[in-house]
């Protein structure tokens, strides 16, 4: 979220649509994404001259060219330091940073990290599709362990990054998660961009070409209500048609789920979502999918002040009853005075 | 080097006249920085000329007494135009055993050695690796030796300040300075004053190390010691009018920046990460905030550049700095800098490289990395300062270059730049021309192109926040005009050629000669730091009669139009580089002109006298 400066005004889709012709693999979830991303802008008031998406390389980090803003498309890894300059010269500018598993937790991890613990203001997509899709196919920092693919012909041996637990364990504020098709993901991106701060958000994004359907086991729409955890802040932590709930095993200190008899959430100790609860929020982003639900929606919201205020803040202070005479810099110091007769202090 | 001594170049003078060389030696903890700085400054108020040359170890707290982590400030002043902190010295003060056999070997035949004696036991002489005293056995015979325990002496003289051991004898560099000032008759009172303010929170320890201070100097003035010690007067250099300062070349790198940013009227952002020798330039500019400087310390120095390319993107003028091995890691980013034809000052402080290499010691041989080194056809400007006082006037340069033609540029300076310090005759600021920046903020007749161009070839800055121009721009091939993504044969040949077109074209001023002719038997060609020694050495053959000039390169890339015929109008031409031939390959590229080769790689600066020895073998 950004203060605003220039006057608002309403804006429809089309107006956030380029005329670009979309250059993804028909039927990749990125088109719904970017469908996502097109809707929810006219609904959170900002403007598109003030708007700026950032991004790195692979194949997310096409998006900029197809949204009507401002847009640059980097270095592999790196949008996250460039995102940083650009907010630090322009503290009013609304940056959305487009990344993903590749991008921003392989090559660039160290600017992401970094980034979130800073906390500036942005929002930061992580499009997970668990490949490397743009150099086509090779495992990812987020493939599951045993993926076979041109680099790791006999399946890949290392343990998989998980980006929610990476930014929570790097100072994340804001935690969320969400999938490319999920009706739900504008409400996310909503929440993403209402926190003034670092907001990330990791969206499953279904490779169709290289990683086809990995994430259908909690994606596909049958069942869904079975294998997904919408998060609510204040509401109990159900699913399942509310026949299931998340509850804490105090003894253990772990999350479980629990049966709910007859609607009765609080006789199972299912547990309220509180979105500024950091306890939680870490054991939400570390529950494995099979044995729990898939948590999506906003797992963490709890805002500090941010990177660029306090720099901002500092400069200002520095400047503070003084007056900016290069001239009289220049002469800062020990200086002496040669005249005619010799040099004198 | 005095920039403002008259006559510069100094046809007339009789080289090195009145002119001395002084090395302070000692161990990292013994504050010969300090020591050396402080003379510095006496040398200013007394009117030499002079040059300075640092020489630190890598390590920040060496084990004491060992060979590795001697620390050592040597200093030329003179009462004429001083262009080097001098080859040999004429006075070594050795503060301790491993300070005496590093540096020795460098003192002039007959030169005065001044040791500490009370730290010449049995225990430094085993850590300096010295079999028996060098003190007493006289293998210093070749030299002057000036044996005296300042240890003790110090310790006498701050007994009255209840200090303990250990920091009194930190007040040794004081006394050893009381006595160089009086060896150089020199006004103690400035030194005294600095003390008082520097110790105003601390009385007893400023009243300790002026008691140090005034017992060195009574030493000189009193001790009857026949032989080596004498009083010795430089008299003032003949230097211009005006007001003086003592200037380190990252001084002047930060404060041309800023100099810089203003004259373009455009707010700074400078991105950095802690790198040997370029921190400093950091350090200065995050204290100048009030002149509309943003400095941000990034977790590496990819991110460091990379920041600064987005501040660029947003209408301030990207600045990042580093040193060798960390240019190697920005790389990447220069050429999206390139590709986005954003303005960008990226400063390079050079080190022996590779790799690693030698963190605090000097090297030019980032020129190719500087030209060269990039992906892809990738031209950029390079700028070289020559000296601390110059390292100001390119740094302004460099800002000029990147937002009148929306690219980045390389400023390189070096080590030695970067650490020595020289004085300035501080500019006056109203004369320097300004380059205001125009952003674009609405769309020309004929509508808005991201990439078109103007006279000078450059693109639109246009910064985001501004309605009505929003487009994209990346790392992928532009097309022309529009700035889309293009990956046609004809389109990326064309911007290709665009690219080079608009570095080619950048203007840089006609190449000069900066001591003797255009034409002759020999040119002497440097770049960058070595300007005082080339300078010194062909100011003497010259006045043996030797037809040779010297020529000095700011604007490596592009070069000046005229130099190719400048190159060709001596019969040979020779390119002393503190490296193993970059730019004498560049020019024998460019002109195919026989350019010879005179490299040295050891760390340190060359000294006149292998400049001269490299002159009378090439006119043989």
């Amino acid at each position: 979220m950004n203060e605003m400066t220039t006057v608002a005004r309403t804006t429809t889709l089309k107006d956030w649509e380029t005329d670009q012709e979309v250059r993804w693999c028909p039927g990749c979830g990125d088109y719904a994404i970017l469908k996502a991303v097109q809707r929810t802008m006219p609904e959170i008031g900002t403007t598109p001259e003030n708007t700026v998406f950032v991004s790195g390389i692979g194949c997310s980090s096409r998006f900029p060219y197809y949204m009507e803003t401002y847009g640059f498309h980097t270095i592999h890894g790196r949008a996250p330091a460039f995102a940083t300059g650009l907010k630090l010269a322009n503290p009013d500018l609304d940056i959305w940073i487009v990344t993903g598993d590749g991008d921003g937790l392989s090559i660039g991890g160290n600017h992401t990290m970094h980034l979130i613990r800073r906390n500036l203001d942005c929002q930061i997509m992580l499009f997970n599709n668990e490949i490397y899709g743009l150099t086509k196919g090779q495992y990812s920092p987020t493939s599951r362990v045993g993926t076979t693919s041109p680099s790791t012909p006999f399946g890949s041996v290392d343990r998989p990054a998980q980006p929610c637990a990476f930014a929570l364990g790097a100072g994340a504020r804001f935690v969320a998660r969400g999938f490319d098709v999920s009706k739900e993901l504008p409400n996310v991106l909503k929440a993403a961009h209402a926190h003034k701060g670092a907001a990330f958000i990791e969206i499953f994004q279904n490779c169709i070409v290289y990683n086809k359907d990995v994430f259908q086991d909690f994606a596909a729409p049958k069942g869904a209500e079975d294998r997904q955890l919408w998060l609510q802040n204040g509401e109990p932590m159900l699913f399942a048609k509310g026949t299931k709930g998340i509850a804490l095993d105090s003894g253990a200190l772990e999350l479980k789920v629990v049966d709910v008899v007859d609607g009765d959430w609080q006789a199972a100790g299912v547990i309220v979502h509180d979105v500024t609860n950091r306890s939680v929020a870490h054991m939400l982003v570390e529950m494995r999918f099979g044995e729990f639900p898939m948590a999506l929606g906003v797992l963490y919201d709890d805002p500090r002040p941010t990177f660029e205020a306090d720099v901002v803040r500092q400069n200002a202070a520095a400047r503070e009853g003084k007056t900016a005479d290069l001239q009289s810099l220049l002469k800062k110091g020990q200086t002496w005075t040669v005249k005619e007769g010799g040099p004198e202090l | 080097m005095a920039t403002a001594v008259v006559d510069r170049a100094g046809e007339g003078q009789a080289p090195l006249s009145d002119a001395v060389v002084v090395r302070f030696a000692g161990d990292s903890g013994d504050g010969m920085q300090l020591t050396g700085g402080q003379f510095t400054l006496s040398s200013a108020l007394a009117g030499n000329d002079f040059a300075t040359f640092p020489d630190f170890p890598a390590e920040i707290r060496a084990p004491q007494g060992t060979l590795f982590g001697v620390s050592a400030f040597q200093i030329n002043f003179g009462s004429s135009a001083i262009d080097t902190a001098g080859d040999a010295p004429d006075v070594l003060v050795a503060m301790n055993p491993a300070a005496l056999k590093t540096n020795v070997a460098a003192l002039k035949l007959g030169g005065l050695i001044i040791a500490d004696e009370g730290e010449f036991n049995d225990r430094n002489l085993a850590k300096a690796k010295y079999d028996s005293n060098p003190l007493e056995d006289g293998s210093l015979a070749k030299w002057q030796l000036l044996k005296l325990n300042i240890s003790q002496a110090t310790l006498d003289a701050v007994k009255p300040f209840g200090l303990g051991n250990k920091e009194a004898l930190r007040c040794k560099n004081m006394w050893t300075l009381g006595l160089a000032l009086w060896m150089f008759d020199r006004d103690r009172q400035p030194l005294i004053d600095w003390l008082n303010a520097k110790f105003a929170k601390l009385p007893d320890l400023a009243a300790a190390n002026v008691a140090a201070l005034n017992a060195g100097h009574a030493y000189g003035e009193t001790a009857e010691l026949a032989g080596p010690l004498k009083q010795h007067h430089v008299g003032p250099a003949p230097v211009e009018p005006g007001l003086y300062r003592t200037l380190t070349g990252a001084e002047a790198v930060a404060l041309g920046l800023v100099a810089g940013a203003q004259l373009a009227k455009l707010p700074m952002f400078f991105g950095g990460y802690p790198i040997t020798p370029a921190s400093a330039i950091l350090h200065h500019l995050s204290r100048l905030k009030e002149y509309d400087v943003t400095t941000f310390q990034a977790e590496d120095e990819i991110a460091a550049i990379c920041s600064a390319i987005g501040a660029s993107y947003g209408g301030s003028l990207g600045v990042t700095s580093s040193s060798g091995p960390g240019i190697a890691l920005k790389g990447e980013a220069m050429g999206l800098a390139i590709m986005t034809e954003l303005p960008l000052v990226i400063v390079n402080s050079q080190r022996g490289g590779p790799s690693t290499g030698l963190p605090t010691k000097t090297e030019q041989s980032d020129l190719y990395q500087a030209v060269y080194g990039r992906n892809g056809d990738a031209p950029m400007p390079v700028i070289a300062a020559r000296s601390p006082a110059d390292a100001f006037e390119c740094a302004i340069e460099a800002c000029r270059v990147a937002v009148q033609y929306m690219t980045p540029v390389m400023l390189l300076t070096d080590g030695y730049i970067a650490n020595a310090a020289e004085p300035w005759h501080v500019p006056d600021l109203t004369a320097y021309e300004d380059f205001p920046v125009q952003f674009l903020t609405e769309a020309p007749e004929g509508g808005f192109k991201p990439y078109g161009r103007d006279e000078k070839l450059a693109r639109p800055w246009v910064k985001p926040g501004t309605p009505g121009l929003l487009h994209r721009i990346g790392g992928i091939e532009k097309e022309i005009d529009t700035g889309h993504i293009n990956y046609a044969p004809a389109n990326h040949q064309a911007m290709t050629d665009i690219r080079k077109a608009k570095v080619d074209g950048i203007k840089v001023p006609d190449q000069g000669v900066e001591l003797g002719a255009e034409g002759g038997k020999l040119a002497v060609v440097g770049w960058g730091s070595t300007f005082g020694p080339i300078h010194q050495a062909v100011r003497r053959k010259r006045a043996d009669g030797a037809d040779v000039s010297h020529i000095h390169i700011r604007h490596i890339w592009p070069l000046p139009a005229n130099l190719g015929e400048l190159l060709k109008s001596y019969d040979k031409v020779i390119v002393p580089e503190m490296n193993t031939g970059q730019l004498k390959t560049v020019l024998r590229d460019q002109y195919l002109v026989d350019a010879k080769p005179v490299n040295k790689v050891s760390g340190q600066p060359f000294t006149i006298a292998e400049i001269e020895s490299a002159i009378e073998e090439a006119l043989k």
